[in-house]
């Protein structure tokens, strides 16, 4: 609550076209994205992360709820007079500009003398290490270098909240990486709050102060990548961060009984009855015998570091265990083993 | 697709033979009507050997020179009105989703492809000589206005298929950057569009310079154009001069398509 | 309701973007048609025009005439062989163009894609070109004294000139030639999309040559035919420069007979039905042509 708070969106809900061919993009979202933080709405393809951005931008207006910017009412300001700018996924760079006259083009439009438009200018090439390209027209440039065009043109004006919408889909891996600690770079360096939109999860996990995850139109869980990963809200959640076992079971005291009759110790809070335990694969140990869950190796994967194995229980269900391939033993296909889970690293979600 | 294989499916018996048979069948006519524009004798058909002398006839004729400053003026008038008009109906028949009466939009535009020429003539006629009766006004005004008219199509096709290639994100861009819907327009809209702009005003261009038929029912007294002077020659004994007024209208029509085709690609 | 605002001032926009074009092709292009229609049911001016009394005698006068002497009502044997020639000599120039115009298209289409713009610029100047020029050009070629008597007869092979000009088959030859390009560059743009594994597929099939044709190809340019074929067919029918240059004042077609109607002292109701009454015909064709085209679509 001390954070001063940069976009507030207040139950924004949105529905394209109408009539029998109406989408609903967006359900009922309310986020509040504080001042100079990296947030990140992290979601499957269309789940509405884009229709959150375009209506923060204005180039959508929501069709209920309103868009707060510094608790100003922006909810019907057109996007030319909001202090937003946006990195489109497609660049959108004016290929009849050179790089110089793209980046300057904002504060030209918004009536800057010449003179320190040119110095602006300037400085945000030197900020995106593109220098030597002003006088370039973007498609003499690689995919890289018009990614930073883009970042550079939506800076320059120093908006009040930038908002990227995947910005690195297109680069190959390694570029990706790249652009990734630059990014975050950037953020540091200017201060600006960032709303990144991404589907994938481990982009959202390393970059984010906060990451908002949504679905089908509805924002399920907003936290820290750590909260996140470690304490997902819902099997869906749990799901799409990370890969994560699913074991259906009931409520006996302090435990919780499994399919197969076993009890496993877990950390409750307040649950009863039927519930979902969510447990990370790195999490699953396996012994040669002994106490815990008696299971039989299905498949191995080796992945170099890591080893997959695909344990099946006594029930029929399967379960993934990760472990480091230095670390264990190796097993076979075959061979029986014993689960065994810390309590800690259990989640009890509502069935 | 085009592939090298052993047996090449894209080739069917014949087909190539005809297909040079075509091209050499529609090219024979119009070498011979430019090779005899330079005939040194007086008829269209006997070669009596080189000379530029028909074109300095041609230049020097009264009535040649009156059609060729009438043609030019009406087309240029023509191409002027006629790429403005269809430029804005582009913008607002294609940037903006589907509304309604979009289609009845697209039909009044494209009527000139479809109505035959001579049933726009005859209306024409029939339209304009009442108009020249109740105003007195006989002037180039009427060909401008017709011409103008069945240009629009020509004029917009091109226009509207650069916008449709034309990702709206550039606009959204600029908006995103704070340019005003005018400043939009001004910056990124108009410049990106120009080559569109400057294709479709040369198609309307060569579509009024050619004109015969509308131009022969709506033109007055004394406007001939040079088509319709052409027209009133063929019924006259024929000389090369003919020839060398089409030479040189089929070269400026040539000139023209160079470089609408140049223009139209360097958008890749 | 913010939604239904932004989508009808989209519409507005859109209207008020168009209306100045809307306003030039209504005034001097569509509206006219109208008057037209108006005049097809008035009575025929004393001396040239209509006077402002509702009268059928124009559409009458399309098929029928009536005797001066004893009223009795007979058809108008002159009007229907114009009729008849102007519908034979367009489905013939239909023909004759596709059949030129299958393997042109067909060509340009599979060159290599460097030399394909070349090929297809080669079609497209003749498109561009005067239509009158090419009549003309045409004209020099088929006259008794032009290129191809004067060839034939310095071969041998005949010794007076074959009088061409003036005849149907000039009026027929010269309509091929300028309308050649408007069958070719549709059927290029349904080539052009062609793929061409399926022709593989059907000789994988042991399908002939003529069978893959036939077959295969056809069937899925068909769309392309059918524009070809429209756009050819229907200019032809309403030719006036073509006719009028190489069929001389005899062979008339449509387009001058309608002409002919607007001279000083001539009916004007019956040219203005005969207008109209073309229009309606290539309305139809047009509407049949769409409804076949989008029933064609889904297939492809
Ligand atoms: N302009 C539009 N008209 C109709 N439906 C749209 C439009 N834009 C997006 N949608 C729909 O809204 C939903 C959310 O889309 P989007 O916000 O683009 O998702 P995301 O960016 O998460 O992939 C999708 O079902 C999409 O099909
Ligand atoms: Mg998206």
């Amino acid at each position: 609550m001390n954070t001063p708070i940069a976009v507030d969106a207040r139950n924004i809900g949105k529905i394209y076209a109408t009539g029998k061919d109406a989408v609903t993009a967006l359900g009922d979202v309310s986020i509040s994205i504080e001042k100079g933080e990296f947030f990140t709405l992290l979601g499957p393809s269309g789940c509405g992360k884009t229709t959150l951005l375009r209506c923060i931008a204005g180039f959508e207006t929501p069709t209920s709820g309103s868009i707060h910017l510094s608790g100003r009412d922006i909810t019907y300001i057109p996007p030319n007079q909001r202090p937003v700018n946006t990195v489109f996924q497609s660049y959108a760079l004016f290929p009849h500009l050179s790089v110089a006259q793209n980046v300057g083009f904002g504060l030209k439009m918004l009536g800057k003398p010449a003179g320190d438009v040119a110095k602006a200018v300037a400085r945000v090439l030197a900020l995106v290490k593109l220098e030597d390209f002003a006088d370039r027209l973007p498609q003499q440039l690689s995919g890289g270098q018009q990614q930073r065009v883009a970042l550079a043109r939506a800076l320059a004006p120093e908006p009040e909240v930038l908002l990227l919408d995947e910005p690195l889909s297109a680069l190959d891996l390694k570029l990706r990486k790249e652009m990734q600690s630059e990014l975050k770079r950037l953020q540091t360096e200017t201060g600006i709050t960032f709303v990144f939109v991404t589907h994938d999860q481990e982009e959202a996990l390393t970059m984010s102060n906060r990451i908002g995850v949504m679905s089908q139109g509805e924002l399920l869980q907003v936290g820290t990548p750590h909260d996140i990963y470690e304490h997902p809200v819902n099997r869906f959640v749990a799901d799409f961060i990370g890969e994560t076992n699913f074991l259906e079971g009931v409520v006996e005291g302090h435990q919780v009984r499994i399919g197969t009759g076993d009890a496993l110790d877990v950390v409750l809070d307040g649950q009863v009855g039927a519930v979902t335990l969510a447990i990370r694969p790195e999490q699953v140990s396996l012994t040669t015998a002994g106490a815990g869950i008696a299971a039989q190796i299905a498949e191995t994967t080796y992945l170099g570091t890591d080893t997959h194995y695909d344990l099946k229980l006594g029930d029929g269900s399967h379960i993934i265990a990760r472990v480091q391939s230095k670390s264990a033993g190796t097993f076979n296909v075959g061979d029986t083993v014993s689960i065994a889970i810390d309590a800690k690293a259990v989640q009890v979600l509502k069935s | 697709m085009n592939k090298k294989r052993a047996f090449d499916v894209t080739t069917l018996p014949g087909f190539t033979f005809i297909a040079i048979l075509s091209f050499v069948l529609l090219y024979a006519p119009i070498a011979t009507l430019v090779i005899y524009s330079f005939n040194g004798g007086n008829s269209v058909n006997q070669w009596g050997g080189f000379s530029l002398q028909w074109y300095v006839v041609a230049f020097n004729n009264q009535a040649v020179q009156d059609a060729t400053v009438r043609s030019l003026i009406i087309a240029l008038w023509a191409s002027v009105i006629s790429t403005t008009v269809a430029m804005m109906a582009a913008l607002g028949t294609t940037r903006r989703g589907r509304f309604k009466g979009q289609t009845a939009i697209y039909m009044i535009i494209n009527q000139p492809l479809m109505v035959p020429e001579i049933v726009t003539a005859v209306a024409l006629l029939i339209f304009f000589s009442s108009v020249k009766i109740a105003t007195g006004y006989t002037g180039l005004g009427y060909l401008i206005l017709a011409h103008s008219a069945f240009c629009v199509p020509f004029a917009y096709l091109p226009i509207k298929a650069r916008l449709e290639g034309m990702d709206t994100s550039m606009e959204t861009a600029a908006a995103d950057l704070y340019a005003t819907p005018w400043q939009t327009f001004r910056y990124v809209t108009l410049p990106l569009l120009l080559p569109g702009v400057i294709a479709g005003a040369m198609l309307a261009f060569i579509i009024s310079l050619d004109n015969v038929i509308i131009t022969e029912f709506v033109k007055s007294a004394g406007q001939d154009t040079l088509p319709t002077y052409m027209l009133g020659q063929l019924r006259r004994a024929l000389t090369p001069e003919v020839n060398a007024i089409s030479t040189a209208l089929l070269a400026l029509t040539v000139l023209i398509l160079i470089a609408f085709v140049f223009l139209t690609k360097k958008r890749e | 309701m913010k939604g239904n605002g932004a989508q009808r001032s989209k519409g507005a926009n859109g209207w008020l973007l168009s209306a100045p074009a809307l306003v030039l092709l209504v005034f001097a292009a569509s509206g006219p048609l109208l008057i037209v229609a108006v005049y097809s049911v008035l009575e025929k001016g004393d001396y040239s025009g209509v006077r402002w009394i509702l009268s059928g005698d124009g559409w009458f006068r399309v098929l029928f005439e009536r005797d001066i002497f004893d009223q009795t009502v007979s058809f108008a044997d002159a009007n229907l062989s114009i009729f008849w020639r102007s519908v034979k000599l367009s489905i013939a120039t239909t023909l004759i163009t596709f059949a030129f115009g299958l393997p042109t298209a067909w060509f340009i289409a599979t060159r290599p894609a460097k030399s394909r713009a070349f090929w297809l610029f080669l079609i497209t100047i003749p498109f561009w070109t005067n239509l009158l020029i090419r009549t003309f050009a045409i004209m020099e070629v088929i006259r008794n004294e032009g290129i191809l008597n004067t060839a034939l007869i310095n071969a041998g092979l005949i010794s007076e000139p074959i009088q061409i000009l003036y005849t149907d088959t000039a009026v027929l030859i010269g309509m091929a030639y300028v309308y050649l390009p408007l069958m070719v560059l549709p059927l290029y743009a349904a080539i052009d999309r062609f793929d061409f594994r399926l022709i593989e597929a059907g000789y994988d099939l042991y399908a002939s040559r003529l069978q893959v044709l036939r077959g295969v190809i056809l069937p899925i340019i068909k769309p392309g035919i059918i524009a070809g074929s429209i756009l050819v067919f229907i200019p032809s029918l309403g030719a006036y420069v073509t006719p009028r240059v190489l069929g001389g004042g005899k062979n008339m077609m449509i387009g001058n007979f309608i002409e002919l109607q607007f001279g000083q002292g001539q009916n004007w109701p019956l040219g203005a039905a005969l207008s109209t009454l073309l229009l309606l015909v290539v309305l139809v064709s047009l509407l049949v042509y769409t409804r076949v085209s989008s029933r064609d679509t889904p297939h492809e």
